[in-house]
């Protein structure tokens, strides 16, 4: 089949598209009245939090909504032609050929059975009918061009031999392979690491010069839209609520929500204590208990009644001057955009005190069988999870542990909370060993002490049991309160503390939201009074705005307990917000620890210095150096010699003597606490240039 | 690979001696001893004559023993009779006492004497498993595939009519034991009082010429119960794999319906029902046993239930040696294909 | 007395319409199913109410819309068939009348016991939430049915004559045979004829359905209960311990049913008191079930721990030994015995529960190794919870969807193998009225009389099929959440 005749035009118009879902009890309108429009070799970001319909305008472009999702309203027009009147073959000549789409998942949009290369090859085949020598040269190129090395080999292969970040690249491949006039990338880097992400999305930018293909760029994320889009568009609650040209929305806003979603994000500038982050109030309404009139209203700031809550839809309005931004607000010109932020509470910053928590050489490595099926032979390989851990915690501080997969993080909290017990070395909690007292033989105290804040909200909370139950088993566990009253009165001032309604407490996990899941972990972790919390990725995988309220109440707790918090992620801009002292890990090695201001600014460690270059920053004032690192993650089974970074450094030919692939650096003392492990010389290092300059304003 | 193997065998000798030696234990419980004796002796025997038959056939001493015996283990028992001949467990084979070998037990080959059809158990299990054998391919033939095809059709397109009619005829199915479905059948097709007479209600002619008229009813009845149980795994299994992520990616490559089922989904979608037909194995030994008895064809179900029914010792131990070693086998065939249908298990 | 019909007077006017029914709605589902395949879907539009029909028109539309209307018809039909049956009674309405007429308590009671769930179903939880679905409620029905019929006919009620009375002139005689001479105040019918020791057919399935109700719940309970507490620390400790498990289980599961069956379900393997001595093994874990739920629950207040334990363990524990011992056998030494329970009947349960236990510990160690990586295990485990109280409460509870589901299978799965062991006459007494041993005497004579096989054969399956549904709605239902 081939293409649709030239067009000139827009490539994609969407007009006006409602979808609805339909259940047996109701209708569920997931999107309405979305409009956009992509123009030839023009990206378009879609932004939104989870739940807000950006994937679903994505499927209704592919006409693939399921059984139970419809187009209830509008069109979607393709190179001016309408989808929604096409027949099931036209529509089949169209996907893959003229509009392709990129997943979230990698691994799940593979076929598992089925080689990498047969799947590249079949989409040409299919729309093009092309022999099979012609379509394996035509993969054969594809793949090189998505920089996979040794294509031939990966033709070969299977999903599963590759790694995440080689499997999105096969992904983009696959819909490149047809060269079609529209890609939509449905958050095609979350499942990835933040330096996999970012050759990903460089690749992504570059591909999509080179074929000059329009893109959808669907994300959470403002920074990656930043870098990859021209134009955005914001979505809240099933509606476009802003979109304009990158440079306008995000300079310029003229939507409240917009400017909320801004102010509760980690930007370069926030603090803790002096410019804290502002949450959105309230809860993301779930779809079929929206308020009437403005969506946005019942948390806005600048609601007014009798305007805002009309029950009529809330018209876009076009900004005048701009260039095509539009804005679904009935008081753009009443709000005075450039007001600073009213409501953000200075606090003190808080000295940290006595050393309670120090590790000295902590080791811990594990064997594994070699062979998961039929192993058991006798064959083990030992894997080096942790290696010579050594820092100190002080009270009231936070501690920022930061590394992607494969680190080490999650060992070491294990190593700490007592679920595993130490290779070597030494944890000293106030002076006392525990480093080999598993769990069960510490005593109540220490146990309540050191407690966790845990990653996956819709996972931390046992589904079958109340909320105020767990709260008080842990309290029970802790030995606080001498009868079951004493304990209920205890739990429902948890749940004040982390501001939750008092009636959650008979409520089941299932009927709390994410970030209210998150919040009853941290009450459950601060049941006994604990001292040291370690919080493993506690909010990210929450929403944006419910992210800023969740951090804040971690600290607000923190300062008012002088608890030590140990805050894992891989999360640079939370990390530089909220953080005093910060830990680079990278495959069990520390390669840097330092302050905050001294792990951010050079000298940096390579591994440090690609990682800050990595992460996205919603801010147009921000000017990144361009570090992009080849190659992914080595396996923590099978870690390259020497230098653990050596791999992907860019700095290695500055080492003399190829010292990098023979020898573990050591640890380097910098200034006044900072200590890097490289080989790099002293004066290579100081020449280093600062990876993020703000841009004067 | 090949320790694999190693190590499985090694824990199939391992189960099978341990199986063995319960039915041997059991078997040779007094109660069970003394109905042997009064069975094939005499049933008004006094309590001494049953101990005296129990001793001259050496059945009165140790368990250990007389296991290590039938083993080949412990030299054979030998007994001097009144009359001064020497019987003993090897005489029995060669019936003379002087050229008789001292150990005779499954190690040298030798499997025991069946007390029901006064043959060696060797001989008896080959002939009856040669019957089951044949009856077990067509089975197989019909049950395996057409299972396959209906569970096919009903998880491709999950929620439609023809899943639902699927779904229920496979649930029905799954629901008619072998001994419900085999009387209905025989009522319907064969009985006078339906008057439709189209097959035969006995399969025992079938043993020595199979033809469809005898021999499909039985068939019919062990592949019912079965495909049910298979269709639905397979259907559950399609229904996943065709709401996968790469399903969905191969639709929007512009895949057509029959292509994605063809191509993308059904070696997915294979994978679990293989586990589960290669399960299925020593699950239709129920079936057989049930059906071979209904239909009185003798095979090697039939002669198990003739061998219990009489406390056939050595018979006993020979039969479930062999439905053990089937049932292990089976397993280890289904862990090994179950890598090679699935590329995501390595086998190095 | 003239025998009677199926149907009697009913079936003149209704007669004539099944005929026509059943053979158009058979028509109709192959139709659908050809439509289905052949021509695409219809296209759908939405309604002002917000819900979505497909739009009028097309063989696609009109079959499934026909087959429907025919198929309520159909259940129409039946219902009348039942109701006007248990009004009219056997004179007016034949066979089917009189057995209507006979189940009436079952009636009222299906409908008392529907007529409450539905109304409360949204306080109900899952057993709530199988309303909604219409295969779970129609497996639902059937067992019930069942289960009342089985209550019932415990106590001697619905039937029509003794399951053991014989009666002369009534050898395989077929159904709706007059008595030869009845007396006064006795049922004047065989319903369903009379079997080779001229006993009523009908009668004994009902009284079958006793068997079964109150044997195979129970058993698969108790294999429940030996499975959850091996699978448990199996799966969630792993290692030898899970190693040397796992191998005991393959073990029963390779021998062979039968086999095992034929080998302990013996008078003389009764006589050796080896059941009473495996009854002795198996029916402790409960005991050690409850003593571990209550001890890791309530181990830090020391007073409520031992009340609870006293409270459930003390009367366990007589019951248990009342179970164990047992007059003249070889375990006869506890003086507070209560009951004896036949060796044959505890031989059936005590075999039952072996064979069914290994496959659900398998079930239960898989979903423990699933669970326990979830992060509300490390959650406790973090807060130094013992590794009983994670098994018991923190793993078991969410377990507890599949769990559920395989309970009903499982229990469809015994009756089966109760029915087999009364296929080979195995440890139920001869006379027993048990489907399976009635199967086993009717298919003697199967080319020639076909009622005294047909009706328990029929009721087994449908109960079975009934089971088999229940767990089917209940997967579905539980997977909405």
């Amino acid at each position: 089949m081939s293409k649709l005749a030239e067009y000139e035009g827009p490539i994609l118009e969407i007009d006006k598209l409602s979808i609805s879902f339909f259940t047996r009890l109701r209708e569920i309108p997931a999107v309405m009245d979305f409009s956009c429009v992509v123009q030839p070799g023009e990206a378009m970001g879609l932004v939104g939090e989870s739940g807000c319909g950006k994937s679903t305008v994505a499927l209704g472009v592919m006409q693939d909504l399921g059984v139970n999702g419809h187009i209830v309203g509008g069109s979607i027009k393709f190179k001016g032609r309408d989808l929604g009147e096409m027949s099931a073959d036209e529509l089949r000549g169209i996907r893959g050929n003229e509009i392709a789409m990129i997943y979230q998942e990698p691994m799940a949009s593979l076929n598992p059975a089925m080689k990498v290369g047969r799947q590249l090859m079949e989409v040409p085949m299919i729309h093009e009918g092309i022999s099979e020598s012609d379509a394996y040269q035509r993969a054969l190129e594809v793949v090189t061009d998505v920089k996979l090395p040794d294509p031939e080999r990966i033709l070969k292969s299977y999903p599963h031999q590759l790694s995440g970040g080689q499997q999105q690249r096969i992904v983009i491949a696959m819909a490149l392979m047809s060269k079609p006039s529209l890609l939509i990338l449905d958050e095609p880097t979350t499942a990835l690491d933040v330096t996999v992400e970012a050759a990903v999305v460089d690749l992504v930018k570059d591909l999509g010069k080179k074929y000059g293909t329009s893109m959808l760029f669907i994300s959470h994320n403002l920074g990656l839209v930043l870098e990859t889009c021209d134009r955005i568009c914001v979505m809240y609650s099933g509606e476009a609520v802003e979109t304009g040209s990158i440079k306008d929305v995000f300079d310029k806003m003229q939507h409240p929500y917009t400017q909320a979603l801004f102010r509760s994000i980690p930007l370069p500038g926030t603090d803790k204590n002096a410019h804290p982050l502002v949450a959105i109030p309230g809860n993301f309404p779930l779809p079929h208990e929206r308020p009437p009139g403005c969506n946005f209203g019942p948390r806005c700031d600048y609601f007014r009644e009798g305007l805002c809550d009309i029950d009529q839809r809330v018209p876009m309005a076009d900004i005048p001057g701009d260039d095509r931004h539009r804005s679904r607000c009935l008081r753009i010109d009443e709000i005075d955009w450039n007001a600073p932020v009213a409501a953000s509470i200075k606090t003190a910053k808080t000295e940290p005190g006595d050393v309670i928590l120090k590790m000295d050489k902590l080791k811990k490595y594990y064997e594994v069988a070699a062979n998961a099926l039929f192993g058991g032979g006798g064959a083990t390989k030992v894997v080096k999870a942790n290696e010579e851990l050594t820092f100190e915690a002080r009270e009231s501080e936070t501690l920022a542990i930061v590394g992607e997969s494969g680190c080490g993080k999650s060992t070491f909290a294990k190593v700490l909370m007592g679920l595993e017990t130490a290779t070597e070395g030494q944890i000293l909690l106030d002076n006392k060993n525990i480093e080999s007292t598993p769990i069960q033989k510490r005593d109540t105290k220490t146990v309540a002490d050191v407690q966790m804040v845990f990653q996956n909200p819709f996972d931390t909370l046992n589904p079958s049991m109340t909320v105020g139950r767990q709260i008080m088993r842990a309290l029970e566990v802790f030995g606080i309160g001498k009868t079951d009253g004493d304990r209920r009165k205890r739990m429902l001032e948890l749940l004040d503390l982390v501001k939750l309604p008092r009636a959650f407490a008979d409520r089941m996990p299932r009927q709390l939201s994410g970030g209210q899941k998150q919040r009853v972990g941290i009450a459950r972790a601060f049941a006994g009074g604990a001292r040291i919390v370690v919080a493993d990725e506690p909010v990210s995988a929450l929403d944006v705005s419910v992210q800023a309220a969740v951090t804040d109440l971690l600290m607000e707790i923190q300062r008012e307990n002088k608890t030590t918090l140990l805050f894992i992620s891989h999360d640079l801009s939370i990390v530089r917000y909220l953080s005093d002292r910060v830990m680079v890990m990278y495959l069990g090695h520390v390669v840097e620890l330092g302050t905050t201001d001294q792990v951010f600014a050079p000298p940096y460690h390579p591994y440090t210095e690609a990682l800050l270059s990595a992460v996205p920053i919603a801010d147009t004032r921000v000017e990144k150096q361009h570090i992009v690192l080849e190659g992914d993650i080595p396996s923590a089974m099978n870690p390259p010699p020497g230098c653990p970074f050596q791999t992907r450094c860019r700095w290695k030919d500055q080492v003399p003597g190829g010292l990098c692939e023979k020898e573990v650096p050591p640890q380097r003392s910098m200034a006044d606490g900072h200590q890097i492990k490289c080989h790099l010389a002293q004066d290579i290092l100081e020449r280093m240039e600062p990876v993020i300059k703000v841009a004067a304003e | 690979m090949g320790l694999f193997i190693l190590r499985r065998t090694g824990l199939m000798l391992l189960t099978c001696l341990c199986l063995t030696f319960v039915v041997f234990f059991l078997t040779n419980l007094y109660p069970n001893l003394e109905k042997l004796a009064k069975s094939q002796g005499n049933v008004r025997m006094t309590d001494a004559q049953v101990a005296s038959w129990l001793e001259n056939r050496g059945y009165d001493r140790p368990m250990p023993v007389k296991y290590g015996e039938w083993l080949g283990v412990v030299p054979g028992w030998t007994y001097q009779n009144q009359d001064g001949d020497t019987l003993g467990r090897c005489v029995s084979i060669t019936r003379d006492a002087e050229t008789a070998p001292r150990f005779c037990g499954v190690l040298q080959g030798w499997w025991g004497q069946s007390t029901v059809f006064k043959e060696p158990v060797a001989s008896v299990v080959g002939d009856k498993l040669g019957l089951t054998g044949r009856l077990m391919f067509w089975v197989m033939l019909l049950m395996v595939p057409s299972a396959l095809v209906l569970g096919v059709l009903a998880g491709m397109r999950e929620g439609s009519t023809t899943d639902r009619t699927l779904s229920t005829f496979a649930i029905t199915t799954t629901a008619t034991p072998e001994y419900v479905s085999g009387v209905i059948l025989i009522a319907v097709f064969t009985s006078s009082a339906v008057g439709l007479k189209w097959f035969k209600g006995t399969a025992t002619s079938a043993m020595d010429n199979p033809t469809f008229e005898n021999f499909f009813l039985p068939v019919l009845t062990i592949a019912l119960y079965g495909m049910g149980y298979i269709a639905r795994m397979t259907r559950a299994s399609m229904a996943e794999v065709m709401t996968a992520q790469y399903v969905r990616t191969a639709r929007l490559k512009g895949v057509s319906f029959p292509n994605i089922v063809m191509k993308h989904a059904l070696r997915n979608a294979l994978i679990a029902p293989f586990t589960v037909i290669m399960l299925q194995f020593p699950w239709l030994l129920n079936g057989v046993v049930i059906v071979e008895t209904l239909f009185n064809y003798k095979g090697f179900g039939w002669t198990l239930v003739q061998a219990a029914g009489n406390n056939d010792i050595e018979l006993l131990l020979g039969v479930s040696v062999v439905s053990v070693i089937v049932v292990l086998v089976t397993q280890l065939i289904s862990d090994i294909g179950y890598v090679y249908l699935n590329p995501r298990i390595s086998v190095t | 007395m003239e025998p009677l019909t199926w149907t009697g007077s009913l079936g003149n006017i209704l007669d004539p319409i099944l005929f026509v029914l059943v053979p158009v709605f058979l028509a109709l589902i192959v139709l659908r199913i050809a439509v289905s395949v052949l021509l695409p879907a219809p296209t759908m539009h939405t309604n002002p109410d917000g819900t979505l029909s497909a739009t009028s028109g097309g063989p696609a539309v009109l079959v499934p819309k026909m087959g429907n209307w025919t198929g309520l018809g159909l259940l129409a039909l039946v219902l009348t068939y039942l109701i006007a049956g248990a009004i009219m009674g056997a004179t007016g309405a034949g066979i089917i009348g009189g057995m209507s007429q006979q189940l009436v308590p079952v009636w009222i009671a299906l409908v008392v016991l529907f007529a409450l769930s539905i109304n409360f179903k949204r306080k109900l939880g899952l057993y709530g939430k199988l309303f909604d679905s219409t295969i779970g409620m129609i497996g639902f029905g059937l067992v019930m049915f069942w289960v009342f019929t089985g209550l019932f006919a415990g106590f001697d009620m619905l039937l029509t004559h003794g399951a053991l009375d014989q009666l002369s002139g009534m050898k395989n005689k077929g159904p709706g045979t007059p008595l030869r001479s009845p007396e006064d105040g006795q049922f004047q019918w065989y319903l369903l004829g009379g079997d080779t020791l001229a006993r009523d057919v009908f009668s004994r399935m009902l009284k079958g359905s006793t068997v079964v109700i109150a044997i195979a719940p129970l058993a698969t309970l108790f294999a429940f209960m030996v499975g959850i507490t091996l699978g448990l620390p199996a799966g969630y400790y792993g290692g030898k311990l899970d190693t040397f498990l796992s191998f005991l289980a393959n073990l029963i599961l390779a021998f062979p049913v039968i086999l095992l069956f034929y080998l302990l379900v013996t008078p003389e393997i009764a006589a050796t008191g080896l059941p009473q001595f495996m009854a002795v093994a198996l029916f402790i874990f409960p005991l050690i079930f409850c003593a571990v739920l209550i001890n890791a629950r309530y181990r830090g207040q020391p007073s409520k721990n031992w009340t609870y334990l006293a409270i459930v363990l003390v009367p366990l524990f007589l019951l248990y030994m009342s179970v164990i011992n047992a007059q003249n056998s070889k375990i006869d030494f506890w003086p507070l015995d209560f009951f004896d329970i036949p060796s044959g009947i505890l031989v059936v349960f005590v075999s039952v529960v072996f064979v069914n236990s290994p496959t659900v510990f398998r079930i239960v160690r898989g979903l423990t190794m699933d669970i326990k990586t979830r992060d509300y295990v490390a959650a406790a485990q973090t807060r130094g919870e013992g590794p009983w109280y994670i098994m018991l409460w923190e793993i078991l509870p969410n377990a507890r969807g599949p769990l559920i589901v395989d309970f009903c299978l499982r229990i469809g799965y015994t009756t089966i193998l109760l029915g087999t062991l009364g296929f080979f006459g195995l440890g139920l007494p001869p006379a027993s009225p048990d489907w399976g041993s009635t199967i086993n005497e009717g298919r003697k004579l199967l080319s020639i009389y076909l009622h005294p096989a047909l009706p328990p054969a029929i009721a087994l399956l449908s109960l079975v099929l009934g089971l088999n549904l229940l767990a089917d709605g209940l997967r579905e239902e539980s997977l909405k959440d």
